[in-house]
């Protein structure tokens, strides 16, 4: 303490004119009104030009009709998002079990060098960028199957989704009271079953939402997708075949010189940035109920 | 994908890294322009972003109340959670146009006379693509930089109240204690920037030139990989592409672990105090 108020006193021994410090003060405090103005500004304006170029291209049969060639209005992106459906699934599959578990080491049975080196390793994986996820996902499954496929997008979604995942399960895990698995322990429940059935069920619902919100950051990747799943014209649903999704499309839409299309990718980035706001809308109240619950 | 780019590796060694020449039709390749392209961005997206977050983070930690905090930082993980094809999207059909006809020529008349600032306003560019990033990288440095701000003990600020300093001057100390945090949310912040992928390559303008100009068209390693993956010509072609990616990988891990020990060892001192 006593070197702390040595420090303030260095800096503030200096005779200074009170009226600069005040007008220091509130200029720099109105300067982060404005920072905190210009970060949301760009949120806005994307959401409001989104809605107003593809509200009118946003209808049923977006939903439900194949992509016309150019030229002829109309039409959907029904196999983009179905595209997208199936990815995003197979992608689960493989990225919530792997998540999870990774999260339920690292809380459960931590302690050692090598929980501590997942932690860190999944911190560092969440950085990486999703192109170079999709290169790895290239070199293991498209060179090997000679083809791009949608086994190999969902691979790439899939790891994509894990960090987020973990993080979110450690994060809930932690919030379990350590005298519940004491409790449980006491009565004879052997340790895994405890961590399943007690710990993993009171987090169940944060867990829950943490997934969600991979999934929702899944669905939007087009990076990775780009040379796994490739993309596709037309209906498919075989796994080893290339199939598309729907932000592979906008992308290949949005760059194309053609205005019908235009107005179909941006029903397209309607569709993704209402996804996101509402899975974020959702994990925003279930987590503030969990930590009231907790206070 | 160390074992895939052995062709483009013995091809042509550490030159890879340094020629300029990017030619898939001769078959040379260089990855110059690239990590040019990639740092030029990253670093000016980061330089845009930095005193926007920081003064978020206060904003949102300081000075304003728990009604307002809650939407507003809500808006902020949302925009964080924008799918980076959207912001490139808007990018081309917004952004880009607005720079062209009204931020480029307005710049060129006022600081012309510097090289940054010479060439024609295409509005894709460097300078377009920095600002996209800015946007994208402020949420994450926001974040991490609040959480740093709060683990700054509040007697420190109560002590400088204490002495008489304004608001500010209080904000300030905690800023300064925090800095090697903030470094940390920075260099997180410049990884993201570095390995972002859709967006850029969607207003950048791809083409593997380097330039002095920040409105020249140029290239990044994410987004050449994006463009030619796909269809790359060549056992060559692919393996030079697979040997930017692995340059590209092995930065952004460095970067990224970098930033990490910052943040852990910040966070570490200050919960033992």
């Amino acid at each position: 303490m006593e070197e702390t108020v040595q420090q303030y006193t260095s800096v503030f021994a200096k005779p200074k004119n009170l009226r600069r410090r005040k007008i220091v003060n509130s200029t720099m405090l109105f300067l982060c009104v404005v920072a905190a103005i210009i970060s949301i500004l760009p949120l806005f304006y994307i959401f409001f030009y989104t809605t107003k170029s593809g509200i009118s291209s946003l209808n049923w049969d977006f939903f439900t009709q194949m992509p016309k060639p150019v030229g002829e209005a109309g039409g959907g992106m029904a196999n983009g998002i179905i595209g997208t459906l199936i990815l995003v699934s197979l992608g689960s599959v493989i990225g919530i079990p792997v998540g999870v578990m990774a999260g339920i080491y690292v809380t459960e049975y931590s302690g050692g060098l090598f929980s501590n080196l997942v932690k860190f390793v999944t911190d560092v994986l969440s950085g990486v960028p999703s192109i170079i996820i999709g290169i790895f996902a290239y070199g293991v499954i498209v060179i090997p199957m000679q083809g791009f496929s949608t086994i190999a997008g969902s691979f790439a979604l899939g790891i994509l989704m894990v960090p987020t995942i973990t993080r979110i399960t450690e994060e809930m895990l932690k919030l379990v009271p350590q005298s519940l698995r004491e409790a449980s322990l006491a009565l004879g429940v052997s340790r895994w079953k405890t961590t399943l059935q007690i710990v993993l069920r009171t987090a169940s619902g944060g867990i829950i939402t943490g997934i969600l919100l991979a999934i929702a950051r899944a669905a939007g990747e087009t990076a990775p997708l780009l040379f796994t799943a490739f993309g596709n014209r037309f209906w498919s649903t075989d796994l080893n075949q290339p199939i598309a999704s729907l932000p592979v499309q906008i992308f290949n839409y949005a760059i194309s010189p053609f205005e019908d299309w235009h107005n179909q990718a941006w029903a397209g980035a309607l569709v993704l940035i209402l996804l996101v706001f509402v899975v974020n809308l959702i994990v925003r109240i279930v987590t503030r109920d969990k930590f009231a619950n907790k206070v | 994908m160390f074992q895939d780019s052995i062709d483009a590796r013995e091809a042509f060694g550490w030159k890879f890294i340094f020629s300029n020449e990017w030619d898939p039709v001769k078959e040379k390749f260089g990855a110059l322009p690239f990590i040019f392209g990639t740092v030029v961005s990253s670093v000016l997206a980061l330089l845009l972003a930095l005193p926007v977050s920081i003064g978020v983070a206060v904003f949102l930690n300081e000075i304003v109340n728990k009604t307002l905090r809650t939407p507003l930082s809500f808006l902020i993980e949302i925009l964080a959670a924008i799918p980076s094809i959207i912001y490139g999207f808007w990018g081309i059909f917004v952004l880009a146009p607005f720079m062209r006809s009204t931020v480029q020529p307005f710049l060129q008349s006022t600081l012309g006379f510097l090289p940054f600032f010479k060439g024609t306003p295409y509005g894709t560019g460097l300078l377009t693509a920095a600002i996209i990033l800015a946007i994208m990288i402020t949420p994450i440095i926001t974040a991490i930089t609040r959480d740093v701000l709060k683990a700054i003990p509040t007697a420190q600020r109560e002590a400088a109240y204490a002495l008489g300093a304004t608001k500010w001057e209080a904000i300030k100390m905690a800023l300064l204690n925090a800095r090697s945090g903030i470094l940390g949310a920075s260099v997180l912040g410049l990884g993201r920037a570095i390995g972002e992928t859709m967006a850029v390559t969607m207003v950048i303008g791809n083409r593997a030139e380097i330039s002095a100009s920040l409105f020249e068209p140029a290239y990044t390693m994410a987004s050449v990989i994006a463009n030619e993956f796909a269809e790359a010509s060549g056992n060559l072609h692919v393996s030079a592409l697979i040997e930017v990616g692995l340059i590209l990988f092995a930065v952004t891990f460095i970067i990224n672990s970098f930033a990490r020990l910052l943040i852990y060892s910040f966070t570490r001192k200050t919960e033992g105090k």
